[in-house]
């Protein structure tokens, strides 16, 4: 079993974000992944998938699937990060008043994605966009 | 994934489950989507406007008490697994959240009590706090 899917983001569409966490979600329920697994992956997912929404112009996310891992890489266009290691602090955000009206922007997202996959690496260019690559075992025990 | 009401207070807590049509009793509501899940079970609640705080529980199948009405309230709950999202001070919730929470399965419910009263009403009836 080997997968893959690519799904478009664009920058302030709160409408749609996380339609692409939902599809991911569907299509691991229905390949029987475990529960507890499957509520990892979304929540790594979903929190990058808004943070492209919330900060960047537009962005990619690259779905690679096989019996083993669920690979997911999101590249966007945007202002990137100046701090990586200061955006990994938990309660640090950069993000607008519109984007925390939505219940977002604490701060929480990448320290939340580094908690819940069992790789993470991030890079970023200041002025051209940002780089995550999430790693999920599809049959490790949950955290 | 286990939750653990490990507050000294709780311990008086009884080992309840509330049905959501019983949730939706206690806070004089209105169950707008999920009318089919009304006998549903729900043993856990978690309360807050701040979603990313939500993303963050590991417990399944909770009450999200929220007074943020968006579509991202509910792309939350669907992530979190919430089984049912209860909106607290008289929120309006639009057609499309509606739609997205019913293509979701999840039951919501609407409430003109703030979320403290909504949240003391439900903990007193038995609802337990996920830490």
């Amino acid at each position: 079993m080997a997968m893959s899917f690519e799904y478009k983001v664009e920058g302030g569409d709160f409408t749609h974000a996380g339609y692409a966490s939902s599809q991911v979600k569907k299509m691991l329920k229905q390949l029987g992944v475990d529960n507890n697994i499957i509520k990892r992956v979304v929540v790594c997912l979903y929190e990058a998938e808004v943070n492209i929404v919330a900060h960047a112009w537009r962005g990619v996310i690259l779905i690679n699937l096989d019996s083993e891992r669920i690979n997911m890489k999101l590249t966007d266009e945007g202002p990137g990060i100046a701090d990586i290691s200061l955006a990994m602090q938990k309660g640090y955000s950069t993000a607008s008043p519109q984007v925390r009206e939505m219940g977002f922007g604490a701060g929480m997202g990448l320290p939340n994605i580094s908690t819940n996959a069992d790789r993470f690496e991030i890079a970023s260019e200041p002025g051209v966009g940002t780089t995550l690559e999430i790693s999920i075992l599809l049959n490790s025990r949950a955290v | 994934m286990l939750c653990l009401s490990s507050l000294q207070g709780d311990s008086h807590l009884k080992q309840l489950k509330m049905t959501i049509g019983e949730i939706c009793s206690r806070v004089n509501g209105n169950l707008v989507i999920g009318k089919e899940k009304v006998s549903h079970e729900i043993e856990f609640a978690f309360a807050s406007d701040l979603m990313s705080d939500v993303l963050t529980v590991k417990c399944d199948n909770l009450l999200l008490i929220t007074g943020l009405a968006n579509l991202q309230t509910i792309r939350t709950a669907e992530m979190s697994d919430a089984g049912c999202i209860l909106i607290v001070r008289d929120k309006s919730v639009s057609d499309e959240m509606q739609k997205l929470a019913s293509e979701s399965g999840i039951p919501l419910i609407t409430c003109c009590t703030t979320m403290f009263r909504a949240a003391g009403e439900l903990y007193r009836a038995g609802l337990k706090p996920v830490f």
